[in-house]
């Protein structure tokens, strides 16, 4: 479980609400423009998901101490439903947009009762779902609804600036999500969850009920985040969408950023993913190299990410100022 | 007799499972860490089964005794070098499952870039193929060979467990690895240990796994992992011969799929695993201390 010390609770709350109102103004006034500046639009596409995927990992890791690998599960359920939304109902995109989000939560009721599982059980049975569900789109037995393994062709509702304002939007409300957890009641029962569930049942919080919720809120960002990838890139195979590169890309970003604050998942997904854009496009094998170590050292030497490092560095700052003034007192 | 058929077949491919999935559950069950690069180890022994029979002639069989070796000082390597870092996390469990998750990545990408992303399969002359009958069924001969070199294989691991003065040491830290130091053992030198065995059981299986899926590729690890934490999720956690009842089960029920079903036996590894966790947690065997 992720990290968390006396030290995180801010005492003044004025610095702390223009931190958080930064935090979600920044990101979203920047994707708004970034095409003024890098005309990439898929990239930028790309990676407001995985903001809205390491955000969505915040949630349900950095909240609730559950970690799901089978994350890529929801945002392959999400571009399916959106997929079958198109193909096969013939509805227009937003409502398709919405179907992935719903599809995404509705496999995510499904797999509730895996919260009756202890954290490292939890994560593989939910890669053991994730993978099934893979096997089950891509099965050519099911190719008269999901086309099997020859992927789905969306070329029919392909409409850039929709798909680009919709990406902005999805950055927002994960952003939103994540500030309100941080900040409201509900926020603070789903810590106290983790931190020690017995006792926060105690309390009388219904313990499954708010895992749940934030458990349906990463479901719903995974899936738009899934929707609006099959959306941007109008071809695609259920192995691109079912991969398990899609968990360690969120959870890289989210654990390199910092898990429980607002800014870290943010600047993870930005700055590794255009890393990611640079390597791993033309040598992916050298990219999973990186990555995968780059996780262990993670874990092994900063559990907490950017936001535990400059942690350290201001406990050091403070520390030296604190020898100062002692000095100049004494 | 189809049934028949797959029963056979399943129960030899089992010992194979039995001895593939081992090393996963021994691992967890010293240490309750669940190695996320089993697979990947498993795919390692394949490549070097690969290797040793196109470089040397090295029968598959020979490869999986040099394996052995080979798997212990590297585990027991890792282990020494990375695991104490580890526990100065605040939630060993989770992070080691990520940082296991980190090292299969790495494992898989060098894989990929040592020996490159394609498949690799044995001649069939690397063993003996002519087919062999038995209770009025024809069967081919590889299913024979692979048991035949997991079954010694299991026996003397089992030995090991129950028979050596380690093995009984491995057992303490297993039931309770307080009480276990506190009669004198070194929990650190016998999880170090275990780490090496079960990274070596792993390694020798990947050398029947080359055999088995009639191939070995890089990227094979995560679904050998999950295969392997099925079969040990299902015959209990902890309990090596509830892994050996489980491995055979597993076989039989595979068989039967890829007899009956053939377009979903895919999916009994992911059925078996969630099935077991959500009906009954604690597995065939469980026992009451079993933590899920």
């Amino acid at each position: 479980m992720p990290e968390h010390s006396a030290s995180r609770v801010d005492t003044s709350r004025r610095p702390r609400l223009l931190n958080e109102a930064l935090g979600v103004l920044v990101p979203v006034v920047g994707f708004s423009l970034a095409l003024h500046v890098d005309n990439n639009e898929l990239l930028l596409v790309y990676m407001m998901g995985y903001v809205a995927m390491a955000q969505g990992i915040n949630v349900i890791y950095g909240f609730t101490g559950y970690l799901p690998f089978g994350y890529f599960g929801l945002f392959g359920a999400g571009a399916y439903a959106f997929g079958i939304g198109v193909t096969h109902l013939h509805w227009p995109a937003f409502a398709d947009l919405a179907l992935g989000g719903v599809g995404a939560v509705a496999i995510g009721v499904v797999l509730i009762p895996l919260f009756r599982l202890r954290g490292a059980y939890f994560a593989i049975a939910t890669l053991a779902a994730a993978l099934a569900l893979g096997d089950i789109v891509a099965n050519p037995a099911l190719t008269s609804l999901t086309n099997g393994p020859d992927g789905l062709n969306l070329g029919s509702v392909y409409n850039s600036g929709e798909f680009y304002v919709s990406s902005v939007v999805l950055v927002a409300v994960s952003l939103l999500a994540v500030v309100w957890l941080r900040n409201s009641r509900f926020g603070l029962s789903l810590r106290a969850i983790r931190d020690d569930p017995y006792a926060a049942s105690m309390m009388g919080i219904n313990v499954p009920l708010r895992r749940a919720v934030a458990w349906l809120i990463a479901a719903a960002l995974a899936g738009f985040a899934g929707a609006l990838y099959a959306w941007a890139t109008s071809f695609f195979y259920p192995t691109a969408v079912f991969d398990v590169t899609i968990t360690v890309l969120a959870l890289v970003f989210a654990l390199f950023g910092g898990v429980g604050t607002l800014w870290g998942p943010t600047l993870g997904a930005i700055v590794l993913y255009s890393l990611y854009d640079i390597v791993g496009v033309t040598d992916p094998q050298a990219f999973q190299l990186i990555y995968g170590l780059a996780i262990a050292m993670l874990v092994l030497f900063a559990p907490r990410g950017l936001a535990g490092i400059a942690a350290g560095i201001r406990n050091l700052w403070l520390r030296r100022q604190e020898r100062e003034v002692n000095r100049a007192t004494a | 007799m189809l049934a028949l058929f797959a029963l056979v077949g399943g129960l030899l491919l089992g010992c194979f499972y039995a001895l593939f999935a081992m090393g996963l559950n021994l691992i967890f069950g010293v240490q309750r860490i669940i190695n996320l690069a089993h697979g990947d180890v498993v795919m390692l022994g394949g490549f070097l089964t690969w290797d040793l029979y196109e470089g040397f002639h090295v029968s598959p069989i020979l490869s999986a005794l040099v394996a052995l070796p080979l798997g212990i000082a590297v585990g027991f390597l890792f282990h020494r070098l990375v695991l104490p870092r580890l526990d100065r996390a605040r939630d060993v469990e989770t992070m080691s499952l990520v940082l296991f998750f980190g090292i299969s990545q790495v494992i898989e990408a060098l894989g990929a870039i040592g020996f490159g992303p394609n498949e690799r399969s044995l001649p069939t002359n690397a063993i003996p193929s002519h087919p062999i009958r038995f209770l009025g069924e024809t069967f081919p001969a590889y299913l024979f060979v692979v048991a035949a070199v997991a079954v010694p294989l299991l026996a003397l691991f089992v030995l090991y467990l129950y028979r050596t003065p380690l093995g009984l040491q491995t057992r303490a830290v297993m039931a309770d690895p307080r009480e276990a130091q506190a009669v004198g053992i070194n929990t650190r030198r016998i999880a170090a240990i275990t780490f090496g065995v079960g990274t070596a059981l792993a390694a020798a299986a990947g050398a029947l796994a080359i055999i088995v899926l009639s191939g070995v590729q890089p990227s094979e690890g995560a679904d050998l992992t999950i295969i392997a934490f099925a079969i040990i999720v299902f015959g209990s956690l902890g309990n090596p011969i509830g892994t050996i009842v489980a491995g055979l089960i597993f076989g039989v029920l595979s068989q039967l799929a890829q007899v009956y079903l053939p377009a979903w036996s895919n999916l009994v590894p992911y059925v078996l695993v969630l099935g077991t966790m959500l009906l009954r947690p604690e597995g065939l065997f469980g026992r009451r201390t079993r933590v899920a």
